[in-house]
């Protein structure tokens, strides 16, 4: 069956601040009702604790980092979940449960399948 | 072409949009089926016309696009050292039912939300019009290599990323069928305002919706409204090529069985909704008041202005009021409309709102009407229209 990952853009919020205890429980109750079709995924720290790397001039160049995403942006990239679903029809459907759709919005893309 | 040929290539478009319907499902891949049917398409124009029709030209079709869809998997197994996946067989004569049910499979998947109105409109008339690639570029105004970079994106965005070939449930099926009206009343507008080959292309895709799904009050609104506004096709232009405004348009001209059958369809319709107005229903209902008026003069202007507010109740959008407006105008003067068309919010990019009030003031002898038009035409209303206004409120900008 099919994968895609449901890459969820929504606010940039730290999950285990207290000020989060709302909406994790929110995404706990996603997590338990989608169980059926989740294989993995991850919750990500807020975009202040990143740190974005370039290397210049291609291969083998130097190597620049800097502070936070290149781009500041209302919705950040808070996390994903990858989801094996029959269709795009049934995997939407799911996406519109996961709590980042209601305040940001969620990516839905195939998964691709290298083979064995 | 000889009147045969033209019989026959008639005949195998028609099927030809059935035929790719079920290769569709049979290989599971629209762009495999669009390549199968297209060589049993032409094979079927060489050999037709000269050795005569078949006896059942579907099942023909069908067959021979099936054979060579396996004749390519196979190919495309062996270049990879793979086994080819086995392909359904295909019943030659299939039963109606489930011609309709791959037939509606395809409408809603070439029209699924997951693509973007472009790429709907594309695979709209390349799949369900039977369009070539290089048929619907010209009739978008498109180079043909753009218009085939869309197409194959679009069907490898179904393919890769899984668009159902199912028909949507019934839970489903209004928002989806809403979907599917709305793309094939743009490819209808795109039609209207000159390239009347895209209005045909949209009349005939209505009247595919209406023939699969009879009872479904969206598809009979559809075909109602585009028929209806199609019917006074041969009024809407003059010999310049000009567009003649609805108030000015020689109504001898207008195609009265056309108008017939578009009434009759909104009939159905509104029998088909007690209880909730369907949009594309009211919309049509409007055009019949305008189409069954014998001059513009005597338009029943009652009738037209509750049936908007019917539409309102459905639709409140700023430009169905704007459109209510205008009929607001005739029934109870220009400045009850301008009071209504003023209190309009956020259309100051619209420039159909800035023609309105041009319009209005204009009636109203108010000389802001020349401010409100250079408005309408620096947002970018049609030349013609624009110079339609210019010459009523008489005045030449190089003055």
């Amino acid at each position: 069956m099919p994968q895609y990952a449901a890459i969820i853009y929504a606010s940039d919020v730290d999950p285990t601040r207290p000020e989060a205890t709302d909406l994790m429980k929110d995404y706990d109750e996603f997590g338990a009702g989608a169980q059926a079709v989740i294989r993995g995924g991850a919750a990500l720290y807020p975009t202040a604790t990143a740190t974005t790397v370039r290397v210049t001039g291609g291969k083998g160049g130097d190597v620049v980092t800097s502070d936070g995403p290149y781009a500041e942006t209302k919705e950040a990239l808070t996390g994903f979940y990858l989801l094996e679903c029959a269709d795009l029809d049934e995997a939407v459907k799911v996406a519109a449960r996961i709590p980042g759709a209601w305040d940001g919005a969620i990516e839905v893309r195939p998964v691709v399948d290298f083979g064995k | 072409m000889t009147g045969a040929g033209d019989a026959v290539a008639r005949l195998v478009r028609d099927e030809g949009v059935r035929v790719l319907a079920t290769l569709v499902r049979v290989t599971g891949s629209v762009d495999l089926a669009e390549d199968a049917v297209q060589d049993a398409v032409v094979r079927a124009l060489e050999t037709w016309p000269r050795d005569g029709v078949p006896a059942n030209p579907r099942g023909w079709l069908l067959v021979a696009a099936r054979h060579r869809a396996v004749d390519v998997v196979r190919r495309e197994a062996k270049r990879l050292g793979k086994e080819a996946v086995a392909m359904p067989v295909v019943e030659p004569s299939p039963d109606p039912v489930s011609v309709r049910d791959d037939l509606l499979r395809l409408v809603f998947t070439c029209c699924h939300p997951a693509l973007s109105l472009d790429a709907q409109v594309a695979l709209a008339l390349r799949t369900l019009g039977g369009l070539s690639t290089a048929e619907v570029a010209r009739a978008l105004l498109l180079p043909e290599a753009t218009m085939a970079k869309r197409l194959t994106r679009a069907k490898q965005k179904i393919a890769t990323a899984r668009i159902p070939y199912r028909v949507p449930s019934a839970e489903e099926l209004p928002s989806r069928l809403a979907g599917v009206a709305s793309t094939v009343y743009l490819i209808f507008n795109e039609g209207y305002t000159g390239r009347s080959g895209l209005a045909a292309e949209a009349v005939r895709l209505a009247r595919l919706l209406v023939s699969l799904m009879p009872d479904e009050p969206t598809a009979l609104g559809l075909l109602a409204l585009v028929l209806l506004q199609d019917a006074r096709r041969p009024a809407r232009f003059d010999a310049a090529g000009s567009p003649v405004l609805l108030s000015s348009q020689d109504r001898s001209r207008w195609d009265a069985a056309l108008i017939k059958e578009g009434v009759e369809l909104v009939g159905r319709g509104l029998r088909r909704t007690p209880s909730v107005p369907n949009a594309y229903v009211v919309q049509a209902a409007i055009a019949a008041c305008h189409d069954l008026a014998p001059a513009y003069e005597e338009t029943n202007w009652d009738a037209v202005i509750s049936w908007y507010d019917v539409l309102l109740s459905v639709q409140d959008t700023p430009v169905v009021r704007l459109n209510r407006a205008a009929a607001v105008a005739e029934r109870d003067g220009p400045s009850a409309a301008l009071a209504l068309v003023d209190g309009l919010p956020g259309l100051s990019d619209y420039p159909w709102w800035h023609a309105s009030r041009a319009e209005l003031l204009h009636r109203l002898g108010s000389p802001v009407a020349l401010e409100a038009l250079a408005r309408a035409e620096e947002t970018g209303l049609p030349a013609a229209h624009a110079a339609h206004l210019r010459a009523r409120i008489g005045s030449d900008p190089l003055n």
